[in-house]
């Protein structure tokens, strides 16, 4: 599969081009090719600066045809200090020695064009991250380029600051650089670009002046691809409309680092046994922190209360291990990182949330656990040679039955799926589909968060659509549509 | 990991004229290497849940040392003080377990301060005198198991090894397990039977081999060291399970000193130094990752083995002792490597 397959975009001097697009749509692909991260071979198509063609091998050469790229996810060192990042990888030095003082003056000059007023010998970790990206556009500044590349900037940004920045981009701007602009903020959009080039599945589907586009034709342009296959058939229907397995209120979540803003912000919502809840938004909208904070996993300060069934009410659970004693899961969306022990053996993964249930008179039970271990692989029809392979040498799809196989064994009652099938092949995904479906056959309740539309259009009963952190949209099934979850996806 | 032992068992062999592998010098090889093996079962599991642990040869010193003036200074009987002992390892093992856990301090800096510390105690308990312990507290290092019961515990580990063959695990593996215990047996009484270190080595090995693999805490060390955050979203109480592997691992340590202490026959002030990272090293080279999640208390035995046939054979040749530390030095390193590269090639 091709990641870009037939982009045609052209930026001009003096002008903000925003590039829009849905999750997976290609977009992070491009801006890579551009920064030079990948090199000039490893894709087709031609790249041309104003002075002819660029072949660019690495970034070093990306600086050297003057693009710069501010990541969304800052590059910069907390522990150096300001001057020191602007300089990182190109630090002035005469005879092999350090000149800090010519590199604090340059970084002054460069933050005053951005509006900054720090120390050059403060510490990156000491500013706040809406000061962070300023010192980020100050760098390139400095490198003089003259075409600047904004992933998402005002993404973890409060709305004065995100304010600022946009004013300072128009700014830059008028002063001759280009500026590709990556937002999924439709209301941004419109207010700072003069063009809008929309991508999807790693095409160029349209393109041109910003006044030509209206909200709803910039979203329809993103999503507008033929429902993928397995969103046709409908889920069953919930039999009869039982009590609530779970009935969250007022759930709200503290953002990781900047304060006073949430992750996750004041989420009410109920579950159904036997139902499918889909959690739509994109990236960074709080799906992710939304399910962890149910299974107890919150790292930050948690409030809300939930309750099970007709339980009491209660708080956040305290810790992993109290949400599965009330019959909660978590499939999370770090396979590897929170799912499996890759070096461990399939079957040990498997039963590592159940290990004391295989515990007889002290010892574990290995031909029993074996046993299980195998009953369920099969049931999920795994492929692998033996369970006893390490978990690492499992392909994508078969590593995620794994991970399911383990929460299964936990006897959920309410099984909580983020990226369900992320990165994993087409034949698998249908597989896991239909396993979440007959789970929610058998009652179980299910709630799937994934930043593939068409996958939450497919499975869901009902759909919950979050943007930045808030819940901007409850859609009933008779409702569903990309465009309708989109504009909610980019409300606020 | 066998076949680097069978090679060094051969080259020695041959170049002392079979001395080597005469049935006294396998015997007081084994003897030497009790000691680092003993502390070796228990840093196998420390490392694989992902921890370390540098204060376990000064922790030995230390119970060591306790437990020989728990009977002569202070008269108490053997029993009594080396249960002391050892529950003050247990102790202190179980603060430093607190401390990594409960306060994130890393286990390196946490295991460094516990080593010097308990060398400072150590140092101010004998100020610098060497204590003997009676002769009823030097028997465990110096005794030997009768020849009788070396052959009924021989006897027994093969029944065990041949009851794993009927239950359709490896003929191969197990079968000549079954041989190996046999014929160990036979070894250890053409001298003069089973060293007791040796026993009290063997059978912590055991205990840990089925704690290991046998018990859910095990397993759940693996999972720790493996994958910590899937072992946190799986449910592990990790920060449990850290102290309590730090808690046994204080109480191994003091097992290895009170042997050491039986064994030297005297509690001195710097016993017990180094004694960490040999059993560190063992691990390594016996197939124990450093940074978790792999590991096994048989491999690192063979580990401590290997190291132990290094000094011995060296010493029976009259080698210089500065070679020692540079020949260990070199196969531990060139061990590791081979490892990696073996591993990276899969």
């Amino acid at each position: 599969m091709l990641a870009l397959a037939g982009v045609d975009l052209s930026l001009k001097r003096s002008e903000v081009h925003a590039l829009c697009g849905e999750n997976g749509a290609g977009k992070s692909t491009l801006l890579k090719i551009l920064a030079g991260c990948h090199p000039f071979g490893s894709y087709g198509g031609d790249l041309k600066g104003e002075s002819g063609p660029l072949h660019m091998l690495s970034p070093a050469d990306a600086d050297a045809a003057g693009i710069a790229l501010v990541a969304q996810e800052l590059a910069l060192v907390p522990e150096l200090s300001i001057f020191e990042n602007m300089f990182l990888g190109r630090e002035l030095s005469r005879y092999g020695l350090l000149r800090k003082e010519e590199m604090q003056r340059r970084c002054v000059i460069a933050m005053q064009r951005v509006g900054l007023d720090e120390n050059p010998n403060a510490l990156v970790a000491s500013l706040s991250v809406g000061r962070q990206q300023l010192v980020e556009i100050a760098k390139a500044l400095d490198k003089e380029a003259r075409v600047l590349i904004l992933d998402e900037p005002t993404a973890a940004l409060t709305a004065s600051d995100a304010e600022k920045l946009n004013a300072l981009v128009r700014t830059l701007v008028d002063q001759g650089v280009g500026c590709l602009y990556v937002s999924h903020r439709l209301e941004e959009v419109f207010a700072i670009s003069d063009t809008i080039t929309v991508l999807r599945d790693g095409k160029t589907v349209a393109s041109g002046p910003a006044s030509g586009w209206t909200r709803s034709s910039v979203v329809e342009a993103m999503v507008g691809r033929a429902l993928a296959e397995d969103a046709l058939h409908a889920p069953a229907p919930v039999k009869g409309k039982t009590a609530a397995s779970l009935t969250v209120e007022h759930w709200s979540l503290a953002h990781p680092s900047i304060p006073g803003r949430f992750a996750v912000e004041d989420i009410s919502f109920d579950l159904h046994p036997g139902e499918i809840l889909g959690i739509a938004g994109l990236m960074g909208s709080g799906r992710t922190a939304l399910l962890t904070s149910l299974f107890g996993a919150a790292r930050t300060l948690n409030t809300g209360r939930l309750r099970r069934g007709d339980s009491p009410w209660r708080g956040p659970f305290q810790g992993p291990r109290e949400a599965m004693a009330h019959g909660m899961a978590l499939v999370s969306e770090d396979r590897k990182g929170q799912g499996l022990v890759l070096c461990a053996s399939l079957n040990e993964n498997i039963a590592l949330a159940t290990l004391p249930a295989y515990q007889r008179r002290g010892l574990l039970n290995w031909p029993s656990l074996r046993r299980e271990a195998a009953e369920i692989a099969a049931s999920l029809q795994v492929r692998a040679a033996s369970l006893e392979v390490e978990a690492g040498s499992l392909s994508g799809g078969n590593q995620q039955k794994i991970v399911i196989a383990k929460w299964l064994k936990t006897g959920p009652s309410i099984l909580l799926l983020d990226e369900p099938t992320r990165g994993i092949d087409v034949g698998s995904k249908a597989e896991i589909h239909a396993l979440i479906r007959d789970f929610a056959a058998k009652g179980m309740s299910v709630v799937v968060a994934s930043s593939d539309l068409s996958e939450l259009l497919g499975l869901s009963h009902r759909l919950i659509v979050l943007s930045g952190g808030r819940q901007t949209a409850l859609l009933e099934r008779d409702q569903f549509s990309q465009v309708a979850v989109m504009h909610a996806a980019t409300a606020g | 990991m066998l076949g680097a032992l069978i090679l060094v068992w051969a080259a020695f062999s041959i170049t002392t004229d079979g001395v080597f592998l005469s049935p006294r010098n396998l015997a007081l090889l084994s003897r030497q290497m009790a000691v680092t093996a003993i502390a070796t079962t228990g840093i196998v599991l420390l490392i694989v849940s992902g921890q370390i642990d540098l204060s376990a040869g000064s922790l030995a010193g230390l119970c060591g040392a306790v437990a020989a003036m728990g009977c002569t200074n202070l008269g108490l009987g053997v029993a009594l003080s080396i249960a002391i002992a050892l529950t003050l390892g247990a102790t202190l093992g179980f603060s430093q377990g607190v401390v990594v856990s409960r306060f994130g301090v890393p286990p390196f800096i946490v295991t460094l301060g516990g080593m010097l510390i308990f060398q400072g105690i150590l140092l101010g308990l004998t100020k610098g005198v060497s204590i003997v312990p009676p002769a009823g507290f030097l028997r465990i290092g110096q005794e030997f198991l009768p020849k009788s019961a070396t052959w009924a515990l021989g006897a027994a580990g093969s029944a065990v090894c041949l009851w794993q063959v009927k239950r359709g695990k490896g003929l191969l593996v197990w079968g000549l397990s079954a041989v190996m215990a046999v014929g160990v047996a036979a070894l250890f009484n053409a001298y003069q039977g089973l060293p007791l270190p040796v026993l009290l080595m063997l059978l912590l090995a055991a205990c840990f081999w089925v704690l290991a693999e046998h018990t859910a805490f095990g397993r759940q060390l693996y999972a720790i060291g493996g994958n910590r955050d899937a072992a946190f979203y799986a449910g592990v109480p990790i920060n449990k399970r850290i102290i309590a592997i730090f808690t046994i691992m204080g109480a191994v340590s003091a097992s290895a000193g009170v042997v050491l202490t039986a064994r030297v026959g005297a509690a001195s002030a710097d016993a017990g130094k180094m004694l960490e990272l040999d059993a560190i090293a063992a691990a390594v080279i016996g197939g124990t990752s450093l940074l978790g999640g792999r590991g096994s208390v048989w491999g690192a035995i063979l580990g401590a083995t290997v190291m132990a046939s290094l000094d011995n054979g060296m010493s029976l040749l009259n080698t210089e002792a500065f070679w020692q530390p540079i020949i260990k030095g070199t196969i531990l390193v060139a061990a590791v490597t081979a490892d990696l590269r073996w591993r990276h090639r899969r």
